[in-house]
């Protein structure tokens, strides 16, 4: 194979390499090794992995190729490899959450979206680096190291989905799952120029995936098209008994209403989320994006989301509360980092504790420590939990008149490393776009849609609970008349 | 919100001025081990983000049903059930210290 072709390859979409693979352009073993070299020669520079597993992947491809060869295997995804974020548990293979605390952690058990990738015959290349237990918003939270993002490897990815987002970038995955509770599977696609989408709260079946904040937590595709991440939620989506609050919705046919005119659409712009603040390169681009979908045929009209400028206030004491319970369990005796030489019990759990978290999740469960303590828990946790309920509401009453809303992703585009790191309060105000979503639980996604100063800009489409199915097929349509998402950082092109 | 708890809300909105008493305290409840030199820049950050979230106090929610779940759903409970078979080894596999299928800790009771 020539070094043009392997290079071709690596930027192609799910849908294009499973055709090749069904049309015998390529076997599976073939693409594999193309990505597993590509990831030897270029994540030395973006640190997007934390594990490879080559054996594995290579004794993978030898099954899907006779499966497929067979005709046992016709899923859309199968043969087509993939990379999970280091939070989903992974029988036999690492999962660490980018956590001191689960550096050497083998889960003795699969989470459901992996188990049902592998039935599709998907091909795992390895498990991608993240922000520690999805808290952050740079992906310099990582006890494995900041990972860079391609278009300008002196800046952030984004985050916590960081290590998913630079790597399907890069060429080095064509998809990834990651989670999204505030924001980290459509910032970090909004700045490595790639697409996502966090679903509707209870879509996809959270099993195995490990918790930062229950009541928020979302698995969410990270891909190169809207089309190939209709497959991959169709593939993923669904009730769970293991996990109670999956919601027992049917799963719609994503792919089968991709297609339909954009004609009539409605679309609704939040005013506020073009106040002081947002970039002007970054409203230059979205406005652009917005009138691309005008010549689609969709109105579009200015509403009005009156609480989201609270979200950020709500977000970071729910997310932090419900933090601290859920990673009350790592206690250093059932697994995790256990510290050396306890002297009494107490010893054992507040050094093992101290140790193995780093510093963000440690402010984070002080916060929410805090904000649940006696005494303190209606004045924070129930107050934002009240302010949820206003945010909710201003979602409800918007898609009583438009079918989605667009704005930005985020203020501004990718932000160099170090530059936010000692001031965690820039980079929680960083969230104020993606945040008003995940506590209203509503589905969104962030497709590219251009450059400013060189670097992606994303455009978020927010939809009505349970509407996936629109929103792919609006990122669809505009996907067809624009290349944003064809292009790829030219640094990482060649073999 | 209660009597009490209103209280509690307004003498918290007043000023959310943590003290290194504070952090230590609730460092304890967390099970943290902080050391005594960082126990000053914990202050300064927990009272800066204690700050960015008092803004939820410039709005009045009285009447307002908190949100627990965004689908408003409820636990679903599953039927009793025996459905897992019995992994001990394999769950003790990944602990740092057992012996004969039970967790090992430091000594509790004199």
């Amino acid at each position: 194979m020539t070094a043009a072709t392997q290079g071709d390859l690596s930027t192609l979409t799910s849908k294009e390499l499973h055709h090749k693979i069904v049309n015998k352009d390529i076997s599976v073993m073939e693409l594999v090794e193309l990505f597993l070299n590509r990831i030897e020669q270029y994540d030395p520079q973006l640190n997007a992995y934390i594990t490879v597993v080559q054996d594995k992947a290579r004794a993978q491809a030898i099954e899907v190729d006779n499966k497929i060869r067979s005709g046992e295997l016709n899923h859309p995804l199968a043969g087509v490899p993939y990379a999970l974020k280091d939070l989903f548990c992974t029988k036999g293979i690492l999962t660490t959450c980018g956590s001191n605390m689960l550096r050497n952690f083998k889960s003795p058990y699969d989470a459901t979206v992996y188990d049902k990738l592998n039935h599709a015959g998907a091909v795992l290349l390895g498990k991608v680096n993240m922000d520690e237990f999805a808290m952050g918003s740079s992906n310099e939270n990582s006890a494995f190291g900041v990972v860079r993002n391609p278009w300008d490897t002196s800046r952030v990815p984004g985050g916590s989905s960081g290590g998913s987002a630079a790597a399907i970038a890069a060429g080095l995955a064509p998809y990834s799952l990651g989670s999204d509770t505030g924001g980290s599977v459509r910032q970090p696609a909004s700045y490595c120029g790639i697409s996502s989408i966090k679903p509707t709260y209870g879509r996809i079946s959270r099993y195995g995936m490990t918790a930062y904040a229950s009541s928020l937590d979302q698995c969410g595709p990270m891909a190169r098209s809207a089309e190939d991440m209709a497959l991959i939620l169709q593939t993923i989506s669904g009730f769970d008994v293991r996990d109670s609050t999956s919601a027992n919705m049917p799963v719609p046919d994503y792919s089968a209403t991709l297609n339909e005119p954009l004609t009539g659409l409605r679309i609704g712009i939040p005013k506020e989320f073009f106040a002081d603040g947002l970039d002007a390169g970054v409203a230059k681009v979205i406005n652009e994006a917005v009138e691309q979908f005008k010549r689609l045929g969709a109105t579009v009209k200015e509403v009005s989301l009156p609480n989201s400028h609270l979200s950020v206030a709500a977000y970071y004491v729910i997310a932090p509360a419900e933090a601290s319970a859920n990673l009350s369990r790592f206690d250093g005796v059932r697994f995790g980092h256990s510290c050396d030489a306890p002297t009494n019990l107490q010893d054992l759990y507040e050094r093992s504790r101290w140790e193995g978290f780093g510093d963000e999740v440690k402010r984070r469960i002080v916060i929410g420590t805090y904000a649940l303590s006696s005494g303190y828990y209606d004045a924070y946790y129930l107050k934002a939990q009240k302010i949820r309920r206003l945010i909710k509401n201003d979602f409800v009453a918007a898609f009583n008149d438009v079918d989605v809303l667009m704005g930005p992703v985020t203020p501004t585009t990718a932000f160099k490393i170090g530059e936010k790191s000692d001031d965690p309060i820039a980079m929680y105000l960083g969230d104020i776009y993606t945040l008003p979503i995940s506590l209203a639980g509503v589905p969104a996604l962030s497709i590219p849609v251009g450059f400013s100063d060189n670097l992606p800009v994303g455009l978020q489409i927010i939809g009505d609970y349970f509407n996936e199915a629109k929103l792919l097929n609006v990122a669809h349509q505009y996907q067809q008349v624009t290349d944003w998402h064809r292009q790829s950082p030219i640094a990482f092109s060649g073999v | 919100m209660s009597e009490n708890s209103l209280e509690e809300f307004e003498k918290v909105s007043c000023s959310v001025q943590i003290t290194p008493d504070t952090i230590v305290k609730v460092a304890h409840l967390a099970r943290l081990a902080i050391p005594e030199n960082r126990v000053y820049s914990y202050t300064l950050i927990i009272g800066d983000i204690l700050n960015l979230v008092a803004q939820m106090n410039a709005v009045n929610t009285d009447g307002i049903e908190p949100l627990l779940n965004p689908l408003d759903a409820t636990q679903l409970l599953r039927a009793d059930e025996v459905t897992e078979t019995n992994q001990r080894e394999l769950y003790q596999s990944v602990a740092p210290r057992v012996e004969e299928g039970l967790y090992l800790v430091p000594k509790v009771i004199e």
